[in-house]
């Protein structure tokens, strides 16, 4: 909402600077985000410290210098000596005449007339005044200085501005030509200077759309009076009973109708300071009738609507027009003053009469009852509409409107009455039509204006200090409430402009808002939560997620957050071609917003895949993880999907970076993984960890183990499948990733392990190489060696693997590290001699294994 | 005989003087300690002297070679210490060259500005509580005071999820913001002693999503945190306090904020919290637009709908709540302009933090 400050100050006095107004609507949640200053003085002083605040808001616009930029009067247009599209004009600055050159082609219409009696009264700029470079390309604002220069040989020093030259608007086709009542020579910041606050309307503000509620804010805030614009319009006309009728089907979705006539309005351009203000509130004039019912729309906040009052007549043929609201029939339409034929759904309330749709109640007009070029005779409706239903048209027509964004957010019915009292009075006298006597007003539904009771003892429970009742009382009075002491409460009758106030408890908050806003929330004392302290519960999910996190950026890997709302094709590449399943259902948006993002996730593999493959044109060792939810629907019961958290990590490129000192860029593969999977476990403290051959679709089925606790599987990891890396744009090296279910972990996750003391004798290493088949897995000799030896044997580590000429074929060679250690004494040789003798016997017996000679 | 021996002994520590080396040192040693050297040849012909004389000769030829001995070794870790000296003369290297990498992960982003806002509440007695992403309009909207078609919804524009079955005026969605956590957490705490909750103070972290075009400024996917707390003396002056040390631990105990009202349908009254503007330090700059001041979070004191939506009596119990955005946050404090960074992840971004 853009309110020019000129006028604002027509219903309110302010005595604060216009930066300072802007910092007190603000707090009081009418946000100003920009002060646009259109000719009056910027204030630099007060930014610079002179002010309580530093500058709040952001200021744009530029004053006009008082000495250079006058009101001037044009006494004559005459023809330029040697240029057809330019013209002379004989301009009284008040202080000497002037001729100043101008190509303005509103000017041309005077060339015919020799003296201009009354004169035509512009905007001129003396030499060296700064304005706007109304010929920049530039899209920033540029300035120019009015210097003396020849124009086809007649000497031009100053100017008539146009609208765009002095920051007014846009318009550059004319000069202005100002009311003729402007005194000549006036400094023109004086006579007109404005500055336009543009203030965010939050919904529960939407009785600040209008620049008299805005000032009824201004007012409160300041502890300032209101003025009211008059409402006695001097009806000259026959009264309007008897000639329209209102008829109203739906009292909730119509609470009220009211209905203006004035006839022999002449459709002329309206007054100058009319136009500026319309254009500095963003409303483009038109002429005196539909400027008069914006402009009332905009001072009071009640949209209104004007018909052809002949066109009525004409379709009730003969008859009194009867204007009927209801809601459309099934098929109607209605070809709005847009030109667009709508479709009517059959909550759409319209404005009828006997013949048919006139208008879609509350957001636009028909295009058949628009007053037109030769309308006379104006109906003015001004109508209370139900919000919500509003509101549900307006989207459903995708339609807004500046009548529809105020009715969605609710209007007062008290406001219909008013707008075209005062909008008549307007067309009155920017028409000089007749109005006639009366008004036709169907109120078949007043609204309730809630009454609230409040305790200064409440006030003090929600808002943490102390007020009296009689400071209560003079707050919400500021805004209108009629209050009452009541003993131990107050009483306050809701003002009859605001929907927004409810009853009872919720009355209460509303009203605590009030005083919290108007009393101002920076004078509220902070205060430390002296409330009980709760339970306090932990998340533990949360804890062991974080505590993976902290494990895997320790082994080297960065954590990545991906989208949650993927495709299925996106996630189809994570399977080799044909594999995935075919009735997949998904978690899917019924809107989405872009056709690669239509449903939830179901693997998290293939979001950070897809970040793999984001970066491998930049970097080589890609080490990620991310920790996430996926969802799976359930669509038997259609009920809420399952939201389980995963762990997925993806590896690929050179162990270690390449460097100067020589390093180890061999290309990570499945073991790399693995060793950060048993690390992983190993400080998470879960035993009973195991890895056995797997195949799944995502992972080359040579290359793949799933991951056991006890017995149960808790995740899958491997290199991934070629075919599925063929699907993606991946480096050379093979990718290497990891899947997890958390939930499922966090049950094994033990906090409270045992430490062992540390030995004090000292350990026999010993290193066994044994040779067996190739079939043999790895893990049953470390098996078979473990148990043979018992406790004794602290530590065995797999050091070397050897497979060549040395051994036979089919063998391979497994080289380990034992550590042997009793806990209270020293290990003889012989008895190390006799376990590594039972270890060599078992495995030759059990696994046909041999040491290596 | 004692003459003698006192000659030997300075004869010995005066060549030892000389000695420069350890291959001298050795030659010293076989010459002045060896086999036949003038001592070892005093202590061979103890037996010739006259009995009287042996004890006093002997002890003076040990302490001789005492004292020899000692100078011996005094002189080699001389000659160690030396040694060495000379040899580090060769060991030089070129410090400036880079160090061997050695690369430690790291989290993202908004991970790092999470942990940070759970400590500052979690320091403050607020647990961490989560709640689904799928949620129902009921829960999203309805609970928290925005009934059907209210022209409050306009300002969260929402993806609904298909569904086999018309939910009529309750879809599933994806929510909006955490605010559906409010609800659950009040019902979990409230059904625990429905006569007399006990009080509740949470955090609400989670993945939110709005109905927008991907641009710089905006995402369809984004974390929020909801702050709640509810119990029989909690004020709007409380709310002031807890948000105002939340930022200073944040943003610097220098920091200054405000409170401005705003508009939520589920708290009433309503604030924006700002704070100065850290980078231009309220001068006004273009990422504060201005005006000096950075819009921080959403919050106000529970609307009474809510509270008794959530089990709690808006008579007896009153709360407040907040909402912040930990990206919005991190893009404030890092100068991150694009917030497409964040879901991108790009490793040139990632490995900044």
């Amino acid at each position: 909402m853009k309110v020019p400050i000129t006028w604002l100050r027509e219903y309110v006095n302010v005595d604060i600077s216009i930066p300072e107004l802007a910092h007190r609507l603000t707090l009081a949640g009418l946000e100003v985000e920009e002060i646009h200053y259109v000719g009056l003085p910027v204030p630099e002083d007060e930014q610079n410290g002179q002010g309580e605040h530093r500058p709040e808001t952001k200021i744009t616009g530029f004053s006009w210098d008082p000495e250079k930029i006058v009101v001037g009067a044009v006494r004559e247009v005459m023809p330029h000596p040697n240029a057809d599209r330019l013209v002379l004009c004989r301009l009284d600055d008040g202080e000497e005449e002037h001729t100043v050159l101008t190509g303005a082609p509103n000017l041309f219409p005077y060339l015919e007339d020799d003296e201009l009696d009354p004169p035509l009264k512009v905007a001129y700029a003396r030499e060296g005044a700064t304005i706007i470079d109304a010929y920049s390309e530039s899209k920033e604002t540029e300035f120019t200085s009015i210097r003396r220069k020849k124009i086809r040989g007649v000497e031009s020093y100053s100017m008539a501005c146009s609208e765009k030259e002095l920051g007014i608007s846009d318009e550059h086709e004319g000069v202005i030509i100002l009311d003729g009542d402007a005194p000549i020579g006036m400094p023109l910041s004086d006579y007109m200077g404005d500055a336009v606050l543009d203030i965010a309307i939050t919904p529960n503000i939407a009785r600040a759309a209008s620049v008299l509620g805005v000032a009824r804010e201004v007012a409160a805030v300041t502890d300032a009076d209101l003025k009211y614009p008059s409402l006695d319009v001097k009806a000259e006309g026959p009264s309007i009973e008897g000639q329209v009728q209102i008829e109203i089907t739906d009292p909730e979705l119509n609470p009220r109708f009211v209905l203006g006539l004035i006839r022999d309005v002449e459709r002329v351009p309206s007054p100058y300071w009319v136009q500026r203000r319309l254009r500095l509130a963003g409303i483009r004039p038109i002429d005196s009738v539909v400027d008069a019912t914006n402009y009332t729309m905009l001072e009071i906040g009640e949209p209104l609507h004007a018909f052809d009052f002949d066109v009525l007549q004409e379709r009730a043929e003969g008859e009194t027009p009867t204007i009927i609201t209801r809601t459309a029939e099934p098929g109607e339409t209605l070809t709005t003053l847009d030109d667009v034929k709508r479709e009517l759904d059959e909550f759409t309330e319209l404005v009828t009469d006997t013949a048919g749709p006139l208008s879609i109640a509350g957001v636009m007009g028909g295009a058949e009852s628009e007053v037109g070029e030769g309308t006379e005779d104006i109906l003015l409706e001004g109508a209370a509409w139900n919000f919500i239903n509003i509101h549900k048209t307006a989207n459903a027509q995708n339609l807004s409107s500046e009548a529809s964004y105020r009715f969605e957010r609710g209007v007062h019915p008290e406001l219909a009455p008013q707008g075209v009292l005062r909008c008549l009075e307007w067309m009155q006298k920017w028409t000089g039509g007749t109005v006639a006597e009366g008004l036709m007003d169907e109120y078949p539904l007043p609204p309730d204006d809630p009454i609230v009771f409040l305790s200064a003892a409440e006030v003090k429970r929600w808002l943490g200090m102390e007020l009296s009742l009689q400071e209560i009382k003079e707050l919400l009075e500021r805004l209108e409430f009629e209050v009452q002491i009541d003993e131990e409460q107050i009483r306050a009758k809701t003002p009859p402009h605001r929907l927004d106030i409810g009853e009872g408890v919720v009355g209460k908050a509303d009203l605590l808002e009030e005083i919290a806003r108007v009393y101002g929330y920076d004078k509220i004392p902070e205060t430390h939560l002296a409330d009980e302290l709760p339970p306090q519960r932990g998340n533990p999910m949360l804890e062991v997620e974080e505590r993976v996190r902290d494990i895997l950026l320790g082994l080297g890997l960065r954590e990545v957050v991906t989208y949650r709302i993927t495709s299925p094709e996106a996630e189809a590449r994570c399977y080799p071609p044909g594999a995935k399943p075919e009735e997949d259902t998904y978690v899917s948006l019924q809107n989405p917003i872009t056709k690669d993002r239509t449903v939830m996730r179901k693997r998290l593999l293939a979001s950070v895949l897809e970040i793999v493959e984001n970066n491998y044109r930049v970097r080589q060792r890609i080490p990620l993880f991310e920790i996430g939810p996926e969802f799976h629907p359930r669509p038997k019961d259609d009920s809420l999907p399952e939201e389980n958290a995963w762990l997925v990590i993806a590896i690929t490129g050179p162990r270690t970076p390449q460097a100067w000192q020589g390093s180890d860029t061999e290309a990570v593969d499945f073991f790399d993984l693995k060793g950060i999977i048993e690390e992983l476990f190993q400080r998470l403290h879960i035993g009973e960890l195991g890895f056995e051959k797997s195949q799944r679709e995502a992972y080359h089925p040579g290359k793949c183990a799933r991951v056991l606790v006890g017995k149960r599987e808790v995740g899958v990891f491997g290199e991934i499948h070629p075919l599925v890396s063929d699907q993606y744009e991946f480096p050379e090296t093979p990718v290497i990733a990891a899947e997890f279910a958390l939930e499922p972990l966090v049950d094994h996750v033990s906090k409270r392990y045992n430490v062992e003391p540390i030995p004090e004798q000292p350990p026999v290493l010993e290193d066994l190489a044994i040779v067996v088949g190739e079939e043999v897995p790895a893990v049953e000799v470390a098996d078979l060696i473990r148990q043979t030896a018992g406790e004794i044997l602290t530590e065995i580590r797999l050091f070397d693997v050897y497979r060549g000429a040395q051994i036979g074929e089919n063998e391979k060679s497994l080289a380990y590290n034992l550590v042997y250690q009793h806990p209270e004494r020293t290990l003889t040789d012989e008895e190390v001699r006799k376990i590594r003798e039972s270890i060599l016997y078992r495995l030759d017996k059990e696994l046909d294994a041999h040491l290596r000679e | 005989m004692r003459e003698e021996l006192q000659k030997i002994k300075e004869k010995a520590l005066q060549a030892l003087e000389e000695v420069e080396d350890e291959e001298a040192l050795e030659a010293w040693q076989v010459s002045h300690m060896g086999r036949n050297s003038p001592l070892m040849n005093v202590f061979k012909t103890l037996g010739d002297l006259p009995e009287e004389e042996r004890p006093l000769v002997g002890r003076q030829a040990n302490e001789v070679k005492g004292a020899l001995q000692k100078a011996l070794e005094k002189k080699e870790k001389v000659l160690h210490q030396t040694q060495i000296r000379l040899s580090l003369q060769e060991e030089r290297i070129d410090v400036t060259l880079p160090g061997r990498p050695k690369i430690s992960g790291n989290l993202h982003p908004t991970t790092r500005t999470l942990r940070e806002i759970y400590r500052i509440f979690g320091d403050m007695g607020f647990q961490i509580y989560r709640s689904r992403e799928v949620e129902t309009d009921e829960m999203n909207f309805q609970m928290l005071n925005f009934p059907p078609h209210h022209p409050a919804r306009e300002m969260q524009d929402t993806f609904f999820v298909d569904g086999e079955r018309d939910r009529g005026e309750n879809p599933l969605l994806l929510r909006t913001h955490t605010s559906p956590g409010q609800i659950h957490a009040m019902w979990e705490y409230s059904s625990t002693n429905p006569a007399d909750p006990p009080p509740l103070r949470i955090i609400v972290p989670g993945m939110c999503y709005r109905y927008e075009q991907i641009s710089a400024r905006s995402e369809i996917q984004f974390n929020q945190v909801e702050g709640l707390a509810v119990g029989k003396e909690i004020t709007f002056g409380d709310l002031k306090g807890t948000l105002s040390d939340f930022a200073r631990r944040l943003f610097g105990q220098g920091v200054g904020t405000r409170f401005r009202a705003d508009h939520f349908p589920f708290t009433e009254p309503s604030a924006e919290m700002d704070i100065e503007c850290f980078l231009c330090e309220g001068e006004g700059c273009t990422v504060c637009k201005g005006t000096g001041w950075l819009e921080i979070l959403g919050c106000g004191m529970v609307h009474p709908t809510v509270l008794e939506n959530g089990g709690y009596d808006p008579e007896r119990y009153t709360g407040f709540a907040f909402g912040m955005g930990p990206e919005r946050i991190t893009m404030l404090r890092h100068r991150i302009e694009d917030i497409r960074y964040f879901w991108a992840n790009d490793l040139r971004f990632l490995e900044q933090f």
